[in-house]
């Protein structure tokens, strides 16, 4: 299988699953990655370079009507949804609170489940709500891999408990060996004769 | 494809045009109102849409964007004071078009500004958009006491003069805005995708609709804003939207460029 995109949902400890996550990718980590953290509305992007500092991937906030490219991380801006659309561009929409989040996992999750198909991976990590369930259900269906972080191991295990309750995730990890899966996922897209070969 | 015949057939039967929107927005949103409606697949709600006009009027409201605040992005409304308003006072009358001013948030936002300025006895704010169930409500000037606290932050954050509560009366859940802030709004029925140039305006803000539209309907809608402002009037954007794309990037320069407020060129 050839993963074109990742998609992570992040909400309460996420600044901590963040700097784990993004610190441990290596600079060659070719698959683009997009992030909705539940933010403060009025937030600046303050933290954002923070996250750059330590990474070496670029991470940067997604622009609307942006193409997404492979060796990025996209995080939603405050106060808006993030959606993909087919082309693999960012939309941007002020569309109501979908479960009290602007931006909402689910509304990008479901976007990208269209976009990508199979042909995408969904995360969702810590956090105190349900935002993401009904989004990793959409990729599910479609054809996606689903990765949940341990509720055991996260700093706020509701949200994933509650993607668990409601699907068969294809993993349920630690944030340290869901990095390994990416990087291994990752190399296999890499060098599909690898892949092959271990098949 | 399902989904681009509807709005093709949306188009021939209601005139609304929403076939150059962003696709990921109207399918979110055609699917929740499929949902909800009972409906199985997008024939079956284009078949319903055609032949039930109070349904079709549903999806007309599902599909045009009506979420907006009171002063929303404080720091917008603080550089305006600073940047926009030293301009506008050369004039001795203030045209101003807010469009897409869906419930009327922005507008009412607006004309507090200019009042405390002192310039709204001067201005006529253009409000137009094409939704009328959200003109009628704009109209009203009634909201939800609810969202209150949240406007008198943003109030005050923008750097407001007065005491918020001095702009509204209260009245159980919601609160009524003042006459005196209605008294030179004009709330006009406009479509951006479909209607021409409107007013010779010095100002114009549209806010976080260009985001809805594709590359090809947000360059059409720029020309239209750059015919309808004079030389040296001012555009304001969103704080996501960027002129960048558009063919007009070259016409215009920043006033603030961070928060997205625009100059056109002599």
């Amino acid at each position: 299988m050839n993963y074109e995109a990742i998609v992570i949902g992040v909400s309460s400890g996420g600044m901590n699953a963040m700097k784990i996550l993004f610190s441990a990718l290596p600079a060659d980590f070719n698959i683009p990655i997009t992030i909705v953290q539940h933010i403060s509305p009025r937030s600046d992007n303050q933290w954002i370079k923070l996250l750059n500092d330590k990474s070496n991937l670029h991470i940067k906030e997604a622009d609307e009507k942006e193409k997404i490219e492979p060796g990025n991380i996209y995080i939603s801006p405050p106060n808006y949804h993030l959606m993909i659309e087919r082309d693999k561009t960012f939309s941007l929409t002020i569309d109501e609170r979908v479960n009290f989040a602007r931006p909402s996992i689910d509304v990008l999750f479901e976007s990208a489940a269209e976009a990508y198909n199979n042909n995408l991976i969904g995360v969702v990590l810590t956090g105190s709500n349900n935002d993401g369930t009904k989004g990793i259900k959409r990729i599910k269906e479609c054809g996606g891999l689903a990765i949940i972080q341990n509720p055991e191991t996260a700093e706020s295990s509701y949200m994933p408990a509650s993607a668990i309750a409601a699907i068969k995730p294809d993993y349920i990890l630690s944030l340290e060996d869901i990095t390994e899966l990416l990087i291994k996922i990752d190399k296999q897209n890499n060098n599909p004769y690898e892949l092959n070969n271990q098949k | 494809m399902e989904i681009s015949l509807l709005l093709e057939a949306v188009y021939q039967k209601y005139g609304y045009d929403f076939r150059q929107y962003s696709e990921a927005h109207i399918r979110r949103r055609i699917m929740n109102r499929m949902v909800m409606s009972g409906l199985e697949n997008v024939s079956q709600l284009q078949a319903k849409v055609l032949s039930d006009e109070a349904f079709a009027s549903k999806l007309l409201q599902d599909l045009s964007i009506t979420v907006t605040e009171m002063f929303r992005d404080p720091s917008f409304y603080r550089s305006l004071k600073e940047n926009v308003i030293p301009i506008l006072k050369t004039y001795p009358f203030i045209k101003i078009w807010h469009a897409g001013c869906a419930t009327g948030e922005e507008a009412y936002s607006m004309a507090i500004l200019m009042q405390e300025e002192g310039l709204y006895e001067r201005t006529t704010i253009y409000a137009t958009d094409f939704n009328q169930q959200a003109l009628n409500k704009a109209k009203e000037g009634i909201f939800s006491n609810g969202m209150i606290k949240e406007y008198t932050t943003n109030y005050q954050l923008s750097g407001g003069k007065e005491s918020f509560s001095s702009y509204y009366t209260s009245n159980y859940d919601n609160v009524i805005m003042n006459q005196s802030l209605k008294k030179n709004i004009v709330w006009a029925n406009h479509n951006l995708v479909t209607d021409s140039v409107f007013a010779e305006a010095h100002l114009i803000l549209c806010r976080n609709v260009l985001i809805y539209f594709d590359k090809n309907l947000q360059n059409k809608v720029q020309k239209l804003f750059y015919n309808s402002l004079i030389n040296g009037g001012i555009l304001c954007l969103g704080s996501k939207e960027s002129l960048r794309f558009t063919d007009l990037y070259d016409e215009y320069t920043d006033v603030d460029n961070k928060q997205r407020i625009f100059k056109k060129k002599y």
